[in-house]
């Protein structure tokens, strides 16, 4: 097909989701049966594609960009609707579009409180165009619009159909409900970094010569040098800003519990599979080759904190009482081990780095749409209150020790590959970075993991073992219906296949990957 | 044979101004609206001349005389001009748009108003050609005089005498310090075009010649009122807030453009050679304007008040683009220029659509305060969905059209980034936009977030009609907004001729 594969392919992948929310829009607000398949088929579609475009990836090629179109946008100033996709982006894409397609489905009877389907479909298909579009930017321009596109669905996501829980902030007379306080500092906090992050982006646009947002053509002035010494350091620093609040890197992360805690179920399995992956996916994307000199002086930087991110986020976890905090928290130690493996800059780390954010999008995921359906069900995620969930509902309980323990990194399952391959490459990072730095982090990275595994089985103890509290004794509690199921077994399946064939990501990604890094760093 | 294809709009928008007095007199009461339509017809007009003049080559009948320079380069028509003059045209549009079913509702006279309002867009025409002192002078006067008229329209409001009054003592010490200032350059260059005056200058070397310092100092401070950058803001909020509500729309968009014309065309002609004066003034007043303006609108509980705040804080970021002048090279200041006005071109669809909203939102909440707006999703999604739209474009969030206007703002500061002043402005522009977000999203909250108040009763507040001529300034507006936020081209393109001026 051959206009598949010169640029209508990507942008029915990515601009399908918009036609669809528009669609959904014109419907009358009754018609909840007809949104919602409306919803399904574009998701679906766009889901489709990228498989097809998954199935007819050139492997050999990986490192070239597929797929893709280069067309005159805002020649103004000189930004191009530049778009494709190589090894990197591929497995991202495909799990972007299943992530929304699956939330489409779980959500098919569950739509949390105030009840309103079709205003909340239009934000999960608007929220698809932002997060696939990040993924096939080539511009950075183009990049930046997709990237701050997904700011305002979420944003009304969370605040409108986020927990109601009143809270007190420090600082502040009266209590707010939590959803009013994480949406906006969500949104506040990202906008802080895309705005320098903007900043850098111009920054390069005017140092290069000729002047381009492209990304390819930044990358190779990148190579020849043409951002050495301290402007490079600066713009560095702006991208840095931006990308990590996404990530979040710790300390920027505070967003992250907050927002993830508020978000409807929906809300927050977007919130972990894919816009966390947008800052990490930008740090490969743009920072490394277009930054290399500078990537390699931040590099022990960026793994100390990532290091702090591990171990803060497990000693977080022990310490929660709610279990989508809980979840939340362990993000950012997940978070963690993909940024170590970006900073060691070896071809080890990044496809660390790459399968380890695959994983996690699943992993999270599964992990917070059971946390939703146990809360919908028990209307509460009080961990102490809970108690012999597997006798309770023995579907959702197994599956919540599935989840868990693929979380925690259990060889066989999709999880391991990430944590393990990030250490290894921390242990042998690229030549000329600090051996004692990576080798210290490698060391405490570890310990991390063995602190995850023991906030995990100390959760699934309290939550899936033992007899019921008196509170759930005798009480009606249906177990997985058949949405839930639909929407939880692709993931379950993903996970096994890509714990024991990894080779599943790493075919795609490897070529990119060690072509990325043997032209940024010669390694 | 003198140019009258040049004048064109302005001899249609002088004949539409009798005519509309004429109605006004004739007509019975029930039939004041005529004026109005009156007006609106002669402003659409107006535009057409607009579209032969800058297609002219293209045309064969119309005959290029050249250079479109009257009354010896007194009155300019480059394309520059061209844009400007259609961009206030518009805004004058959509301002008799949103204020038909306003007076109606109100029972005010009508017919004056319209003469008003189309005279202030005369003279806002007028300033767009206008490269001469007393040329700009007598254009800005024209812009300002009705404008004052106009905010004290409710005689019985005290905050409209306020209002009036307010504008009126401040905008007249402007203009006595701005005629102050601009004696002082007549006096020591003895010229009066803005053409004479550089040559003057450079020939003279007037740059340190402290009375000339000052003279154009006074000359911006006269046109840091007009726009109400800060420290020159405070009449800005009360007076849109006890003016009509259509009339802050003008005020805002209208008006205000017709003074930032008015300070960049004088300051890159006629002080084109002494931009290390001006250049740092414009800086402060930039930094100070984004700042202050934001600041003050974090904590407005009134709309209108809100969207006063705010539109000090976007002439701040108009100014960024100029801040830099003295270190330009032509390119840069091309790019300056691209950015300053295609800023003001998004920046008056998105605010005329934010004034729009306000005025369909206090119809069915009867209230301008946020709070009295609460839950208005609940009742009047249309609404609320298209309020949310505009303030996100205002606040700048891709892909409503205000990501654009942030973008070339920061990309022509930034085309001197070897500077750290530079640096420093983009800085603060960069955390104005993140601070600017908090108060606009505040509204999106109260109108998406919150309990309807027990004072609202939905059912009635739901009945509330929109009138259909503030359906289609909305309508305008919400798809300028969105189509420009995806196809920036298209407004860029009016930027990219008005960077043309030069010289």
């Amino acid at each position: 097909m051959d206009w598949f594969e010169n640029g209508w392919g990507l942008s029915l992948i990515v601009f399908l989701p918009l036609a669809g929310a528009l669609l959904v829009l014109l419907l009358p607000r009754k018609q909840e049966r007809a949104a919602k398949f409306t919803a399904l088929i574009f998701a679906l579609a766009s889901f489709a594609g990228s498989v097809y475009a998954a199935v007819t990836f050139e492997l050999g090629s990986s490192a070239q960009f597929q797929f893709g179109t280069d067309l005159s946008w805002i020649s103004a100033i000189g930004s191009r609707f530049h778009i494709g996709i190589d090894g990197i982006s591929l497995p991202l894409l495909v799990l972007s579009t299943l992530i929304t397609l699956l939330c489409i489905v779980y959500s098919w009877n569950h739509w949390p409180e105030p009840h309103n389907p079709k205003a909340f479909l239009v934000l999960m298909l608007v929220l698809a165009t932002g997060m696939n579009g990040t993924f096939v930017a080539l511009d950075l321009v183009l990049f930046f619009i997709f990237f701050e596109l997904v700011l305002l669905p979420m944003y009304f996501m969370i605040g409108i159909w986020g927990d109601r829980t009143k809270i007190r902030i420090p600082g502040f007379k009266r209590e707010v409900e939590t959803r009013l306080y994480a949406s906006i500092k969500f949104f506040l906090f990202t906008l802080f970094g895309s705005a320098f992050m903007l900043l850098g982006f111009l920054a390069l646009y005017f140092k290069s010569d000729p002047h381009t947002f492209d990304m390819i053509a930044l990358a190779e002035a990148g190579r020849a040098g043409a951002f050495a010494g301290a402007f490079g350091g600066w713009v560095f620093a702006a991208l840095f800003l931006g990308f990590a609040v996404k990530v979040p890197m710790w300390p920027l992360h505070t967003w992250l519990p907050d927002a993830h805690t508020a978000a409807p179920t929906v809300g927050s399995v977007l919130l972990a599979a894919i816009l966390l992956k947008l800052g990490a996916y930008g740090f490969i994307r743009i920072s490394l080759p277009i930054l290399p000199e500078q990537a390699r002086d931040w590099a022990p930087a960026i793994a100390i904190l990532a290091v702090i991110a591990i171990i803060y986020g497990s000693l977080a976890c022990l310490a929660q009482t709610d279990m989508k905090r809980l979840i939340a928290f362990s993000s950012v130690g997940h978070m963690g081990f993909v940024m170590l493996g970006i900073a060691t800059l070896t071809d080890i780390g990044i496809n660390a780095a790459v399968i380890g954010m695959v994983a996690h999008g699943l992993i999270t995921g599964l992990l917070f749409f059971l946390a939703g359906s146990m809360q919908h069900r028990y209307h509460t995620r009080e961990i102490s209150r809970l108690g012999g969930n597997m006798k309770l509902m023995p579907v959702i309980g197994g599956l919540l020790g599935f989840a868990a323990m693929a979380s925690l990194g259990l060889p066989g399952l999709a999880g391991f590959w990430g944590e393990f391959m990030a250490l290894l490459a921390s242990f042998n990072p690229l030549d000329g970075l600090s051996l004692t730095v990576f080798r210290t982090a490698m060391v405490v990275g570890a310990i991390g993991t063995v602190l995850t595994a023991g906030y995990f089985l100390w959760m699934l103890q309290k939550v899936n073992l033992g007899e019921p509290p008196a509170e759930w004794t005798g009480k009606e509690l249906h177990d997985a219906d058949r949405f839930e199921l639909a929407a939880w077994a692709p993931l379950v399946i993903a996970i096994f296949a890509i714990g024991v064939y990894p080779k599943i990501i790493f075919g795609a990604t490897d070529g990119a990957v060690v072509n990325l890094i043997r032209s940024a760093f010669g390694g | 044979m003198f140019d009258y294809h040049a004048l064109a709009p302005e001899l249609i928008l002088g004949v539409t101004l009798l005519v509309v007095l004429g109605i006004d007199l004739i007509v019975s009461e029930r039939h004041k609206y005529l004026a109005g339509v009156a007006a609106l017809v002669g402003m659409v007009t107006a535009a057409f001349p607009l579209l032969t003049l800058a297609f002219c080559d293209a045309i064969a009948e119309c005959t290029d005389t050249g250079s479109r320079s009257l009354f010896g380069g007194s009155y300019v028509f480059d394309d520059f001009a061209l844009v400007l003059k259609g961009l206030f045209l518009v805004s004058g549009i959509i301002t008799l748009l949103l204020s038909v079913g306003y007076l109606e509702s109100d029972d005010y006279y009508q017919g004056e108003f319209y003469f008003l309002v189309l005279a202030s867009v005369t003279g806002a025409v007028v300033m767009a050609s206008a490269r001469d002192l007393i040329t700009i002078f007598v254009g800005l006067e024209l812009v300002s005089a009705p404008a004052f008229l106009l905010a004290g329209w409710r005689k019985g409001d005290l905050r409209g005498n306020e209002a009036s009054l307010k504008f009126f003592l401040t905008g007249v010490l402007a203009t006595a310090v701005m005629l102050f200032g601009m004696s002082l350059v007549f006096g020591l260059t003895g010229e009066i075009t803005y053409a004479g005056i550089a040559s003057q200058t450079a020939l003279l070397d007037l740059g340190s010649e402290p009375a000339f310092v000052m003279g154009v100092v006074f000359v911006l401070v006269g046109f840091a009122f007009k726009v109400s950058a800060v420290p020159f803001h405070f009449w800005a909020p009360d007076t849109y807030q006890g003016a009509p509500t259509p009339v802050a729309a003008y005020l805002s968009v209208g008006s205000k453009a017709a003074g930032f014309v008015g300070l960049l065309v004088i300051c890159y002609q006629a002080f084109a050679a002494v931009p290390e004066i001006w250049g740092p003034i414009l800086w402060v007043l930039a930094a100070a304007s984004m700042t202050i303006g934001n600041l003050g609108a974090l904590k407005q509980t009134n709309i209108v008040r809100l969207l006063g705040y705010s539109s000090i804080a976007h002439g701040g970021f108009i100014l960024v683009p100029f801040a830099m002048a003295a270190s330009y090279d032509s390119v840069g200041l091309a790019d300056a220029f691209f950015g300053s006005i295609t800023y003001l071109l998004i920046y008056a669809f998105m605010n005329l659509g934010a004034f729009a909203m306000v005025i369909a939102g206090a119809a069915k909440a009867k209230s301008h305060e946020i709070a009295d707006w609460a839950g208005m999703n609940r009742y009047a999604p249309m609404t609320a969905g298209l309020l949310a739209l505009f303030f996100f474009a205002l606040a700048g969030i891709p892909p409503l059209a205000g990501w654009f206007a942030k973008f070339v703002m920061f990309r022509a500061v930034l085309g001197v980034f070897e500077s750290g002043w530079a640096i420093a402005l983009a800085a603060i522009a960069a955390v104005n936009a993140v601070i600017a977000l908090f108060y606009y999203a505040r509204v999106v909250k109260s109108v998406y977030m919150d309990e309807v108040p027990i004072t609202v009763p939905p059912a009635e507040a739901a009945e509330v009609p929109t009138a259909p001529s503030l359906v289609l300034a909305i309508a305008i507006t919400a798809v300028v907004v969105i189509v420009v936020g995806f196809f920036p081209q298209v407004l860029a393109f009016f930027g990219e001729a008005a960077r043309v001026f030069s010289s």
